[in-house]
């Protein structure tokens, strides 16, 4: 019988959750670039006294209109500014889509949205309050940078790289996080082993490399989804047996890993939140396990799709 | 029978010419004045209030006019042409494959439009931005939005109405066509919903150029304005 480790996560938390460390770099970029903005809707606003006081004119919450707090960003947008539109991922994403299509990606303007509670980080919220489709919405769009920090020091990178830019960018935090951060940019390679590849994804890291610690089998890790790293992966491919574990819908990423080994004979598993109706609250660890995204559920999943014993 | 004629290209166009710059894109000449119901605040805005003009489509400083009702640009880009932001020889192309010139604008394709629209309700909360971000950066332009009464169904304008009077937006003007065409009317008329909110609100006759021109240079100190331009019913 095979011993999986438990969930690193439940028993380790970073200094700075990822939420607040959100605030603070938010703050601190505020304070420096004039031409920043943050626009909220209602969804974090106590965080922000400080930069709300220094910069009333830059930091605008709109209230409970999440709509409105999108167009606005882009608004903003048009005339120069470089927003943050922030808010609650459901209501960022899901709500919000046709403003995210229509007000950044056909006026082609440039901004930065950041949510948080993502997945089943509101597992006691329930349906209404998680968002696991967000990723696969924001992909059918062209040209977004999709990130997923996996730690609070990889968000303060990735935040401060997407403010610095001028394209469309969407960040999504979660109260998930891995015990280390890593380098950010495409995949990382954690390990190299002979079996296959697993790409763990954001948080999805130290529930990965528990479930595969005694497996002979390379893990690459990588906070940014989209552009996909797919240079990496064929570069550091072995045995074409791929298995992605995304942290939302499972299969949002298929096809792009699909397309970076189009030139080899190759079998891709996809791993990550099922298409379904939980209708439970209790704990995002709860839920992680329910949806088989836990240590022993990815080593199940895993080990069956290679045929190992066990 | 009417015999169609290019205009001088060279010249200067008045409001007279706007109906033939319109029949470009149309191939007949139906398109009477009265029948358009945007044609008149169009042109209004663009000779008499808007502080825009073909070689400053990228001047901070420049108004800012955004058609949220994208639908039926017919004379958008008649006043357009007229005024010299895009060549009266596009006209024609209207709707074709390679012309910039669709049935909903874009942004990215024709010079002095400054919101891609069609989608409804998407305008006045883009105006917000555009007018929050010119604050934030000490910029006085104008931002001016045109929507429908029948656009005003759209619920996210409730969202932005309501923001835009708490947060005094005043260098922001609503101007709604008012062709009663919202399938389920407005009870007391479009301005309750503005006046409620804090909004400085005028109802005028859509078709009288010196009403429009007062009524749309009028800005509050402290609020944001709508002007209600009363056209035929639709």
């Amino acid at each position: 019988m095979t011993t999986v480790h438990t969930s690193a996560r439940d028993r380790v938390r970073p200094a700075l959750p990822m939420r607040e460390q959100f605030v603070a770099t938010t703050t601190e970029l505020l304070d420096q670039d004039l031409s920043v903005a943050l626009v909220l809707a209602d969804i974090s606003v106590a965080m922000f006294p400080q930069a709300k006081a220094r910069h009333p004119k830059r930091v605008v919450n709109v209230g409970i209109r999440e709509q409105l707090a999108v167009n606005v960003g882009a608004g903003m947008a048009l005339t120069g500014l470089r927003p943050i539109v922030h808010t609650i991922a459901s209501f960022l994403v899901e709500r919000s889509f046709e403003q995210i299509k229509l007000g950044f990606s056909h006026q082609d303007v440039g901004g930065v949205l950041v949510s948080n509670g993502a997945s089943y980080d509101s597992s006691q919220g329930g349906r209404t309050h998680q968002s696991p489709g967000d990723v696969a919405l924001i992909d059918t769009l062209p040209g977004w940078d999709i990130h997923v920090p996996g730690h609070p020091a990889e968000l303060d990178t990735l935040l401060r790289e997407a403010v610095a830019g001028s394209g469309r960018v969407y960040i999504r935090t979660s109260v998930r996080s891995n015990r280390e951060a890593h380098p950010t940019g495409g995949f990382h390679v954690i390990r190299r082993g002979g079996q296959g590849t697993v790409l763990a994804i954001g948080p999805m890291l130290d529930n990965v490399l528990a479930a595969v610690h005694d497996l002979d089998i390379t893990v690459l890790y990588a906070a940014t989804v989209r552009p996909f790293d797919a240079d990496t992966l064929a570069r550091t491919l072995g045995t074409a047996d791929v298995i992605i574990v995304e942290p939302y819908a499972v299969g949002t990423s298929a096809a792009v890993v699909s397309e970076a080994l189009v030139h080899v004979p190759h079998r891709v598993k996809s791993i990550g939140v099922p298409r379904i109706e939980l209708r439970r609250y209790g704990t995002p660890g709860q839920h992680e396990a329910e949806h088989g995204l836990d240590p022993a559920g990815l080593r199940r999943t895993i080990g069956d799709f290679l045929f190992l014993r066990g | 029978m009417t015999i169609l004629t290019r205009p001088d290209p060279t010249r200067s166009f008045a409001y007279d010419d706007l109906r033939h710059l319109m029949s470009l894109q149309t191939g007949d000449e139906k398109h009477d004045a009265s029948a358009t119901s945007t044609l008149d605040v169009l042109w209004v805005l663009y000779d008499q209030v808007l502080d825009v003009s073909p070689d400053r489509v990228e001047d901070p400083l420049r108004d800012r006019f955004l058609l949220s009702k994208g639908h039926g640009p017919m004379a958008y880009y008649a006043v357009l042409a007229a005024r010299g932001f895009v060549p009266v020889d596009w006209l024609s192309g209207y709707g074709s494959f390679t012309s910039p010139l669709g049935y909903h604008p874009d942004r990215n394709l024709v010079p002095g439009v400054e919101i891609s629209s069609g989608s409804l309700g998407h305008g006045l909360p883009l105006a917000l931005g555009t007018a929050l971000g010119l604050r934030a950066q000490g910029l006085p332009s104008r931002v001016v939005v045109l929507v429908g009464d029948a656009e005003l169904d759209e619920g996210t304008n409730a969202e932005a109405i309501a923001a835009a009077g708490a947060l005094g937006l005043d260098r922001l003007t609503v101007v709604a066509i008012d062709n009663r065409s919202a399938s389920l009317g407005w009870r007391g008329g479009l301005e309750r919903r503005f006046d409620v909110e804090g909004w400085a609100t005028q109802r005028v006759d859509g078709r009288d150029h010196a009403a429009l021109r007062s009524a749309l240079r009028h800005t509050d100190d402290a609020a944001p304005t709508l002007v209600v331009a009363e056209v035929e019913e639709k």
